[in-house]
């Protein structure tokens, strides 16, 4: 007679438990949330409202940042790009001037403010099982026009540059991609699916990697450092040895 | 004389052998013996030369393993980030080389940088040969002959750039698609007649594999041939020294000292191409990948030698002119990759006879000019390396770009302006610094050199003490010709009659006295010996000096000044016993 009514307590007192620990637990993770955002809100407003406004709508110094996601910021953050450290053609990278954790509450603050790009999880970044073959054809076909094949970067117009990616880690690469910094296009997830994005990375790592079966790379810019090399070091070499004979003979 | 030995005997019977049924004893003995003249400069054309030996003992390697072949295949080979991507034969023969052939890399590397430096020999050669004047009759074939191999040189290179069909080669054969369809009226044919139809097509990697290795290859062999034996029956030029005329050669036999001189200067080559062939990387075609119509490399670059045509490509303004609505004129292409391309070889192969033309100049030249004794010819060159080197700079703009912090657009319109501008101020520079050292020239001649001697006379004046040149530099500065400009002509002969080449004589001479009109003469015979009694009398009036250490009374100074012991001069009898000297 006992048991069901007991059952019943005994369900609703875990049930009810349950629901309390876990909407604290919630609570404690918004909290947390909202307090990486207040956090970024105060890094923001001291360090980058001056051009990027103070909600973030944007000046005539510096673009909105509201949709830009969480990725760019991490990316132009992280790089030391922003804060900008002179007006210029393009932000150049430099040392970081933010901790990881204050990057991280900047990404925090903006991301609230309207949804945009997250930064990839770490099953986005691994790239172990892609296949680095495709990764080339896909770099080729999307990458190198600016990068160049060897991923050593390339001229833009008017000062800009495609910068070299030989340092590049791969959440950097992941978050240029879905962010598009500055004259690089956005390669959403719908152009380039995941499975593709860490492809490119596998193969962008390769070439970081790769060593130079040749020799000495001269930099892998191609002919013209090769033309260099031939007209310095080769023919001062050449020529030495003809004046050298050319002496012997006297 | 001791007995032959073993070995002696030996040689001697194998000569004797070879001798009586091919008759060479007589042609060894004529030409073995044969003189050379010795100058450092004279062995850029063997740099040349043996790089070209190189180039064909590579590339007869590189033919055992690739394949000449437009059939797309998977690569298997051990190259792992290309591993089962579709590619040409013709691509995957070349990682093949690269990578599972032993010594194929350093073969495929040397082959590379031996035609880089082929191409760079010749190139220095010819400015040897132009700024010494060595193309003058008889040589102007000759030097014809030169700027074919050149420019076989260029269409050598570019086919071999263009077998591996890379990313990077096909992007240089679209470039060449484009400035065939450029030219008027043909281009479209002349495109389609290359590429078999439209580009790419699949038959351009054979064509040029035949082009490369069989019909260039054989015309630079047959014309090298040619060229060197005008060398021979022409014999080289020299400079000019003591002894050394237009009529003798000066120098060494070929046997011994040139066959030991130019054997050994081949393996120092051989050994140059060999070491940077295994140590630096050229051309790393399995970067770029392989060649697809729709992509591209940013810091796409043709070897250094076509580096010129791209950068006059990539400074030009974007030009064009649509006829009648059907009927495009792509000047932007035109310009930079036909008609200025065709001028500067042009130019470059008519040069000789259009100096000849204006000189009026007949006679055969056999001894070489000084650089700056024909300061308009130096100034010529000086200004066509400049236009040549700021083509160049266009060529590499994007990486002069990112490795200085400049902006394209800028160093295109630098470029776009300075292509006018500085070969001219070059050329006035030039001239202007070969008219300098004219005039030092002659004054060593009349007043010797500085010895850096500075003496003090004792009346307080300091002078340097002059001596006189050596005879070796006095007969170097005494080859110089002085060239009188062409009279201007008459419109009528003294018999009235109309000339009726007035206008083209007229031409010639105002051309003539462009070129010759500024000139430093060398010294007449009657001043060099008033100039060489002054001297030698300086230098006896210092003897004493030199005695230093022995003189008891040294009161005896240089300087044109004789000061008798203990009688010391005033002022005013030092000047005039110096006026006398």
């Amino acid at each position: 007679m006992f048991a069901p009514s007991l059952l019943t307590i005994a369900l609703v007192s875990v049930g009810g438990a349950y629901a309390v620990i876990s909407s604290s637990q919630t609570a404690q993770a918004a909290d947390a949330g909202q307090v990486a955002i207040d956090e970024g809100n105060k890094l923001y407003l001291t360090g980058c409202s001056s051009c990027h406004g103070m909600q973030a709508q944007g000046s005539a110094n510096g673009p909105t940042l509201l949709g830009v996601g969480a990725a760019s910021v991490h990316f132009q953050v992280a790089t030391g790009r922003m804060p900008l450290a002179a007006p210029g053609a393009q932000a150049m990278a430099k040392e970081p001037q933010y901790t990881a954790d204050e990057t991280a509450q900047l990404a925090a603050y903006v991301a609230s403010l309207a949804p945009g790009p997250a930064i990839p999880t770490a099953e986005q970044l691994n790239y172990e099982d892609a296949d680095i073959a495709q990764g080339g054809v896909l770099f080729r076909v999307n990458c190198a026009q600016c990068h160049q094949a060897a991923g050593q970067g390339g001229a833009l117009t008017y000062g800009k540059y495609a910068p070299s990616l030989m340092k590049a880690t791969p959440q950097e690469l992941y978050e240029a991609m879905v962010s598009g910094p500055q004259s690089m296009p956005v390669f959403s997830n719908g152009t380039l699916p995941v499975e593709e994005k860490q492809a490119i990375i596998a193969y962008v790592s390769e070439l970081q990697d790769a060593p130079n079966p040749g020799g000495l790379s001269l930099g892998r810019l191609g002919p013209v450092t090769e033309g260099l090399f031939l007209w310095t070091a080769v023919f001062a070499a050449l020529i030495g040895a003809a004046v050298w004979i050319g002496i012997k003979a006297r | 004389m001791s007995e032959p030995s073993t070995i002696e005997k030996a040689g001697g019977g194998v000569a004797t052998y070879v001798d009586q049924r091919v008759g060479s004893n007589k042609f060894l003995a004529r030409n073995l013996g044969k003189v050379f003249p010795d100058h450092w400069s004279f062995m850029l054309g063997e740099i040349a030369l043996y790089s070209f030996i190189v180039v064909l003992i590579t590339g007869t390697f590189l033919t055992f393993f690739y394949k000449p072949s437009m059939i797309e295949v998977v690569y298997d080979g051990s190259y792992v980030p290309l591993k089962g991507i579709l590619m040409s034969e013709a691509y995957a023969s070349s990682l093949d080389i690269s990578f599972d052939i032993r010594g194929g890399l350093l073969i495929r590397q040397m082959h590379h940088w031996a035609a880089l430096i082929f191409i760079a020999a010749m190139a220095v050669h010819m400015f040897r040969v132009f700024f010494t004047g060595a193309f003058r009759k008889p040589r102007e074939f000759n030097w014809l002959i030169g700027v074919v191999l050149v420019t076989l040189g260029l269409i050598a290179g570019f086919s071999g750039y263009s077998l591996p069909d890379d990313l990077l080669s096909g992007t240089g054969l679209q470039i060449t698609r484009g400035i065939a369809q450029a030219i008027p009226v043909i281009g479209t044919w002349a495109t389609f007649l290359l590429f078999d139809g439209q580009f790419p097509g699949s038959d351009f990697i054979s064509r040029l594999y035949s082009v490369h290795i069989l019909l260039v290859p054989g015309l630079i062999l047959a014309l090298v041939t040619v060229h060197l034996m005008l060398v021979w029956t022409q014999k080289h030029t020299q400079f000019p020294g003591p002894g050394r005329t237009n009529e003798n050669v000066v120098g060494y036999p070929l046997m011994p000292v040139y066959m030991a001189k130019a054997g050994g200067f081949f393996f120092i080559v051989f050994g140059i191409i060999a070491l940077i062939g295994g140590m630096v990387t050229i051309n790393p075609i399995w970067i770029f990948g392989p060649f697809m119509p729709d992509q591209v490399s940013a810091g796409s670059q043709p070897d250094w030698y076509m580096g010129f045509l791209d950068g006059a490509l990539r400074m030009m303004p974007n030009w064009e002119t649509n006829l009648f609505d059907w009927w495009t004129i792509s000047w932007n292409i035109l310009i930079p990759a036909v008609i200025v391309p065709g001028i500067l070889f042009t130019g470059l192969a008519l040069y000789p006879f259009i100096e000849a033309w204006v000189t009026g100049d007949k006679k055969e030249h056999h001894l070489l000019d000084r650089p700056r004794n024909n300061p308009t010819r130096t100034g010529f060159g000086v200004m066509a390396i400049t236009f040549y080197g700021l083509l160049w700079i266009g060529g590499g703009n994007d990486i002069i770009a990112t490795s200085f912090d400049l902006t394209i657009n800028s160093i295109t319109w630098f470029l776009r302006i300075a292509i006018f501008v500085i070969p001219p101020i070059m050329f006035v520079v030039t001239r202007r610094i070969c008219l300098g050292l004219q005039r030092r020239d002659r004054d060593k001649l009349l007043h010797g050199y500085e010895s850096g001697r500075i003496l003090r006379l004792p009346h307080g004046e300091f002078i340097e003490v002059h001596e006189p040149i050596s005879i070796k530099d006095k007969a170097v500065i005494m080859s110089k010709t002085d060239i009188t400009p062409l009279p201007a002509p008459e419109r009528r002969d003294s018999a009235g009659v109309r000339n009726k080449r007035y206008h083209l004589q007229n031409v010639q001479h105002k051309l003539s006295g462009f070129f010759y009109a500024e000139n430093i003469a060398k010294p007449s015979a009657a001043e060099i010996e008033a100039a060489e009694h002054h001297v030698a009398h300086e230098v006896a009036l210092e003897a004493p000096l030199h005695a230093y250490e022995d003189a008891d009374q040294i009161n005896t100074f240089h300087g044109g000044v004789l000061h008798h012991p203990g009688m010391p001069q005033t002022n005013a009898e030092q000047l005039a016993e110096r006026a006398q000297h």
